[in-house]
Formats: C-alpha cells, sequence, structure tokens
C-alpha cells in the first residue's frame, strides 16, 4: 500500500449493528419510488395511474445518458404520480404503489447470459444499480470505459460511523462480491484488483484475504480506520498513491472505483435477473429503539422502518439519510428508502442540537484534518467578502464536501456549508466570466463584419 | 408530526471547543503560576489577581458597552491576562498591571472585534506598550525571595555587561532563582506546561522547536552561550505560550516553522545587538504583523488542484 496516506479525523465508530445479520422488513402498505435516486437526468415513468405492476418489473426508463432505469419493488397499483420535496430541497417526480396482498414476481426476470462486454454493461444497465456507497452515480456510466484500466478498487471502507450494511454486504454475499469481481476482470481487463477494507472490520478483511489468497490478481488490503477513508479520492490516493485531478475521473488516472454493494448487486442481476428493488439499511441512532440492519424494498417510508425497530426510544431531534458525517438531514419521516440509501439514522434532541458557531479563532484544524489540503478557513473569509477571485484560487471547486473541516472545528463553524456555498459562487462567477468573454468575442467579431 | 432540525453535514462534532483549549492552556500554564508564588512571594500573586480579574471584567464590560455576545465563559480573557501577568515584574505597580489589561482586551482584542480578529497577541502587545509607557517599573527586574536584594540585574543583562553580576548556573536558571518576570524564570515549570499543550495536541511543535532551535544556533553564532540564552528570558514562556498563540500566528506547518525562525532570529538579534537587554515580546510582535504575509507564501498546493 501507498506509504503517504491523505490527512482525515479520527471519528468515532458506533458500528453497534455489525454483527447484526439484516431481517426483512414486513411488507409496507405504499412505497414512494422518486424518479431521481441517482445523479444525471430523473428516469421517465413508464406506467400510468391505475396500472397494475409486478415485482422487479420496469417503472421508468433512463432519461438520458447518465442515468439509470427504476423497477417495482413490491406488486401492486399505482395510485399516484406527482411530485414530492425530496431530502436534496428539490421537488422530483416519483410514482407512488399501493401494494397488494398477493406478490407476483415478473415474468421476463430469469437468470441474464452475458458472454460480452456489450452484454456485460447493458446487464448493468438493466440491473438499476447505482453507485451503491452514496453517491448514486450510474454504475453503467462508470463502466462504460475507454481507455486501459490498471485498478479495480472495490471499496469495503464503509469509513462513516454507523453503517454497517456494507459490512454486512461483504460478509453475508461474499460469493456475489466475488462474482462481481470476476465480471470487472473478465471485462474491464484491469491490472490489479485490490479491495480496501477498513481495519474495523477484521472478520471481513479476513474472509476476503482467504478467498483473495487463491487468486493471482485480486489483493485484499486493510485499511487504517481514518475518515474519509472510503472517499473515492482518498481510496485511489491510498492504495495507488495516484492523485485524482480537480474536475477529472478515477479512469483518468486508470482507476474505477466500486463499492462491494454495488458489485453483489451487480452479480445477483445477473444470477437472477432481479434488478435493484430492495436495500440493505442500518437503522441506529441515539433515538431509535432497537438498532438493527434491515432489508426494506425501495421506496419505503423511513417511519415504516423506524416503526420496525421498535420506534424511538427518545423524541429524535435530527434525523438522517446516510451517515452522521455526509448524510442529508431530513425534515419528516415520509421519505423513501432510495437506491442509495444504507442507512437512516435518527439522533435524539442532544445530539442532533446544531451548535451555535462561535468566531473562528484561526486554530488551523481545518486545514490540517483536510484530506485535499484546502484551507476552509481562508475560504469562509473570502466567501464572507465576496472575493470570488480569491475563492478560485483557494481551489475550493476540489472540496469533496467529507465534513473534517466542520467536524474539527473548535469553534463549531459551519465550514462545509460554506464551501457548498462558495462553489456555487464560483460556478456563478466563471459562468458570467464565460458569458462576457463571449459577448466580447461576438461585439468583436461585429466589428471585424462592418467593416 | 414534528420537524426535525436540518443543518448540512457533518452532523456529529469532535468535543474540542475554544472553550476547552483555552482551559488547556490555563492548566499549561498553571505550573509556571505556582512557581511564580513560590518564587515572588504574595506580590506576584497579586498581580496574577489584578491581571485575571481586570482582563475577564474587560471583556464583560466592553462586549455589553458594543452589544456583542458576552462571551467570557470562553476563558480567552482569562489567558490573556494570566499571561499578561506573568510576563511582569514582581515590583510592576497593579495600578499599570491593571491598565495594561484594559490595553490588552480593549484596544487590542475587542476594538479589532473580538476573539478571532486581533492581529497581534494582546498580551504581548500590552507588555510592549507598558514597557515604553512604564519602562521605569518594567525595566527593572525583581529577585525571587530567595535574595537578600529586591532587585538586580536579570541574567541577559549580566550577560551583556558583566559589570552586572555573574550569571547564575544552570540549575539556579532551570528552577527559576534568578532575577525576571515572575513567569519566565522557571523553565521547569514552563516545559511542563509546553509538553502539557504538546500532549493534549493543543500547540504542535513546529513553533516551539524551531523558535528554540534558531535561539540556540544564532547564539552560538554569535558566541553567546546557547543553553544559558534559552533559559534566560522569554524564549521559554514565548516560545510554548505566545508564539503558539493561534489567532495572530500562521496556521499551517511551513508558516508555523517561518514564524518560529523569525521569532528566534529577531529575538536574537536584539539581544545581541539592540538597547534593551530582551528583545522576545518585540520578536512575537513583529512576526504577528507578518501572520497574513507567512499564511499566503506558505499555503500548502491542494491535492490534485491546478499546478503553481
Amino acid at each position: 500500500m501507498y506509504k503517504k496516506r491523505m490527512a482525515g479525523v479520527k471519528v468515532p465508530h458506533r458500528k453497534n449493528t455489525a454483527a447484526m445479520a439484516p431481517e426483512r422488513i414486513p411488507l409496507p402498505e405504499q412505497v414512494v419510488i422518486p424518479m431521481s435516486m441517482h445523479i444525471g437526468a430523473p428516469a421517465k415513468p413508464l406506467v400510468n395511474v391505475g396500472d397494475e405492476v409486478k415485482v422487479g418489473q420496469i417503472i421508468a426508463e433512463e432519461g438520458g445518458f447518465v442515468s439509470a432505469p427504476i423497477h417495482a419493488s413490491v406488486a401492486g397499483k399505482v395510485t399516484k404520480i406527482d411530485t414530492v420535496l425530496t431530502s436534496s430541497g428539490r421537488y422530483m417526480p416519483a410514482i407512488t404503489v399501493k401494494t397488494s396482498p398477493e406478490q407476483p414476481v415478473d415474468e421476463n426476470i430469469k437468470p441474464i447470459q452475458v458472454t460480452n462486454k456489450e452484454d456485460f454493461l447493458k446487464a448493468v444497465n438493466d440491473s438499476g444499480v447505482v453507485g451503491l456507497g452514496g453517491a448514486g452515480f450510474p454504475t453503467r456510466v462508470k463502466l462504460t470505459v475507454k481507455t486501459k484500466v490498471d485498478y479495480v478498487l472495490v471499496n469495503g471502507a464503509e469509513c462513516e460511523p454507523y453503517i454497517t450494511s456494507d459490512t454486512r454486504t461483504m460478509l453475508d454475499k461474499a460469493d456475489l462480491v466475488m462474482e462481481g469481481i470476476e465480471f470487472l476482470k473478465r471485462y474491464l481487463q484491469p491490472q490489479n484488483v485490490v479491495i480496501g477494507i477498513e481495519d474495523n472490520k477484521p472478520d471481513c478483511i479476513e474472509l476476503y484475504k482467504k478467498r483473495c489468497s487463491k487468486l493471482t490478481d485480486v489483493d485484499c488490503v486493510a485499511l487504517p480506520s481514518l475518515y474519509p477513508q472510503g472517499g473515492e479520492k482518498v481510496l485511489i490516493h491510498n492504495i495507488t498513491g495516484r492523485v485524482v485531478p480537480a474536475g477529472k475521473l478515477p479512469i483518468d488516472v486508470g482507476c474505477v472505483v466500486i463499492n462491494c454493494t454495488t458489485l453483489a448487486a451487480i452479480a445477483n442481476y445477473v444470477k437472477t435477473g432481479m434488478p435493484l428493488i430492495e436495500k440493505t439499511v442500518t437503522v441506529d441512532g441515539s433515538a431509535v429503539a432497537n438498532p438493527k440492519n434491515v432489508i426494506a424494498p425501495i421506496g419505503t417510508l423511513m417511519k415504516d422502518v423506524f416503526e420496525y425497530c421498535g420506534g424511538f426510544k427518545e423524541e429524535p431531534g435530527k434525523v438522517l439519510y446516510g451517515g452522521p458525517m455526509m448524510g442529508i438531514a431530513v425534515p419528516d419521516l415520509e421519505q423513501p428508502i432510495m437506491k442509495n440509501t444504507n442507512a437512516i439514522i435518527a439522533l435524539n434532541k442532544k445530539d442532533g442540537k446544531v451548535p451555535e458557531p462561535t468566531n473562528c479563532i484561526h486554530c488551523g484544524r481545518c486545514t490540517a484534518v483536510c484530506p485535499l489540503h484546502i484551507t476552509p478557513f481562508a475560504i469562509e473569509r473570502a466567501f464572507k467578502t465576496e472575493d470570488d477571485e480569491a475563492l478560485v484560487k483557494l481551489e475550493v471547486m476540489n472540496c469533496m464536501e467529507c465534513g473534517c473541516c466542520s467536524f474539527s472545528c473548535p469553534a463549531k463553524r459551519p465550514l462545509v456549508q460554506v464551501n457548498k456555498l462558495a462553489k456555487m459562487r464560483v460556478k456563478a462567477y466563471q459562468t458570467r466570466l464565460e458569458a462576457e468573454k463571449k459577448a466580447a468575442a461576438e461585439a468583436a467579431g461585429n466589428g471585424e463584419v462592418k467593416q | 408530526m414534528d420537524k426535525f432540525n436540518v443543518s448540512v453535514s457533518p452532523h456529529i462534532k469532535s468535543n474540542v471547543t475554544t472553550q476547552r483549549i483555552m482551559i488547556d492552556v490555563l492548566i499549561g500554564l498553571a505550573p509556571v503560576t505556582v512557581a511564580a508564588i513560590v518564587l515572588f512571594g504574595v506580590r506576584a500573586l497579586a498581580i496574577i489577581c489584578v491581571c485575571l480579574a481586570c482582563s475577564v471584567l474587560c471583556e464583560f464590560v466592553s462586549q455589553k458597552i458594543m452589544k456583542r455576545t458576552v462571551t467570557v465563559s470562553d476563558c480567552s480573557a482569562a489567558v490573556t491576562g494570566l499571561l499578561l501577568a506573568l510576563s511582569l515584574p514582581a515590583n510592576a505597580p497593579l495600578w499599570q498591571a491593571a491598565i495594561g489589561c484594559v490595553f490588552a482586551i480593549v484596544v487590542v482584542k475587542q476594538l479589532f472585534g473580538g476573539l478571532g480578529q486581533n492581529f497581534a497577541n494582546p498580551a504581548v502587545t500590552a507588555r510592549v506598550m507598558m514597557l515604553i509607557s512604564f519602562s521605569n517599573s518594567l525595566a527593572v527586574a525583581t529577585n525571587t525571595v530567595f535574595f537578600d536584594s529586591v532587585t538586580s540585574a536579570t541574567p541577559l543583562a549580566m550577560i551583556n555587561d558583566p559589570n552586572n553580576g555573574a550569571v547564575p548556573d544552570y540549575l539556579q536558571l532551570f528552577l527559576g532563582n534568578h532575577a525576571g518576570t515572575i513567569g519566565e524564570t522557571c523553565s521547569l515549570a514552563l516545559l511542563i506546561g509546553g509538553i502539557y499543550l504538546l500532549v493534549r495536541k493543543v500547540i504542535t511543535w513546529h513553533e516551539p522547536v524551531v523558535f528554540i532551535g534558531t535561539v540556540m544556533l544564532l547564539s552560538i553564532a554569535f558566541g553567546r552561550d546557547p543553553l544559558t540564552e534559552v533559559l534566560t528570558g522569554g524564549v521559554l514562556i514565548a516560545a510554548f505560550f505566545m508564539a503558539t498563540d493561534y489567532v495572530t500566528t500562521p496556521a499551517q506547518t511551513y508558516g508555523r516553522m517561518l514564524f518560529g525562525f523569525g521569532c528566534g532570529l529577531i529575538t536574537v538579534i536584539i539581544r545581541v545587538y539592540g538597547n534593551y537587554p530582551e528583545g522576545v515580546s518585540f520578536a512575537i510582535l513583529l512576526m504577528n504583523i507578518l501572520t497574513p504575509y507567512i499564511d499566503n507564501w506558505t499555503k500548502k498546493k491542494v491535492i490534485g488542484g491546478a499546478a503553481k
């Protein structure tokens, strides 16, 4: 492994549910399936209100190149196709399906024949799989690579506190993960395949070291438990020593990073023909009565999942999609489990309190812990003075919003929030500059014509 | 259904707070405070009490008047007060100490915007102001209670002019039994406090080590005894407690090292060539002014960022 590692923070592990095999929750009354559970264009609905759908039936097709199809997670009747307010703060179309007592499976579902790369990519697309580590980038797009792949990195870091759904996938579905790796070896032809697992999961490391010992070209490495070890850029750097330049993709440095659960989902689709319709989700947090791992159909509302886990032992103050470092806070429990949901966390009033920020004391912790050496305290100053040029120079666009700076700030300043806003400013600034340039060029062009 | 708190990630924070850091600095200063009271007696205790009370009161009153949130509980004013007290000689009049505190808190800190906004270290600036304004009482160093005479020259003045007397031996210098300000003489207590701050990760090694190292190397270059130079005067208290003040020193590794080097360089130059026997306060103050520039010069390269 590469010697020089990126900086990070030691976050509490709180992997309370690591030893709990996931339990399947009872069928919810209805599911709400958003059309945008991935990065890119929202999917286009293929069904109408009143239609009967079967388990695994395609209900929305991809809405562009960077997009993914969506399948019915339960059998039942489409009762609504309307817009819902999603956790991203945007309104998105969503299909509501009322579950029927019978759960017939779509008759088109049968094992997939994969004989070449085209078949494989089509299978990846049809499975509806997106980056299940949380980002939700359509996997078909990620795997459509034209250049040589040096490394395939299987991401089993799971560096966020609480979350153990990847841990469970790695332990319970090791065969599927290894099959997924075989597919990538066959169709991407990488020189190396490396499985990276944080060293707070010794049983996973042991299992995969054993499995890899029989294979010549697959390695399993134990990574130190230092958040954000599972961040794409961090993982690439810490395993291969390569640096992904700003605005570039891992493939530009010859790497493909794929989450272990994503691999298992692809392998499962090829094996059974069942697309991605359910997720293993960690339910934890100080307000949850019985934290556990559950398997829930996509579209199950949070309230149904929490109810299965015994409800709340304390009144929740904050509820999150994903882990506490990068998770998204939701306003209520009417939010569906999505493809890229790997945990839902309910914090009690005390833990969910937003601390009052005090003055910056220039201690430099934010930049000392930044994996990419960004200087959040300087960005905050430049942002306050609306200094766009300084923001560009400080390279705020590189920020991956991992949260190390805000986590370690003794003044509890919302540095990630400022970085996000600063990125928007820079984007607007650059668009403005380009428009001005274009206008100037046009003006110059017109001048020539007149002469 | 209740609405939940919605905020941008991350949703957990480390338990390090500004208050915790300031309390750690106070704990780090505790050994030398005790040493000061043991070495310099009741006078030292009186100065420490006046400075602490006056600083905290000034912070409270000025924030009330300026209609700011009162942040006395973050203990930063107490740190300033204690640092200023420790950099005064035992015979300094109490009213002068009080004026120093008003200057430190009101003028240097609050008028520039309060905690985090001041460009110079309040305690150091106040001490420099007092050194210039009250030179009669401040320039005379008081002996510890273990001497017969009340005042004498500091070891640094002895080095510069042998007529002032003989420099004490290393053990006396290390334990602090010699003339000086109440908080600078006991090297042992300062080292204990400094190590505490390093262990608690409140400070990094860069500033103290480079500062002290520079003083030692340059002292050798000027033909002076490096160990005596470090054990006398304000080098240790400045290296561990003043050059590591977050607000007024660079925030990144290389900047901190450059800052430490600059402090050491200016200290030695003033000691060798200056009118004052001691130059640590001036060194810190001058380097404070350079801090924003040092921050700019020593910015780390963003990983994966544009080539510079």
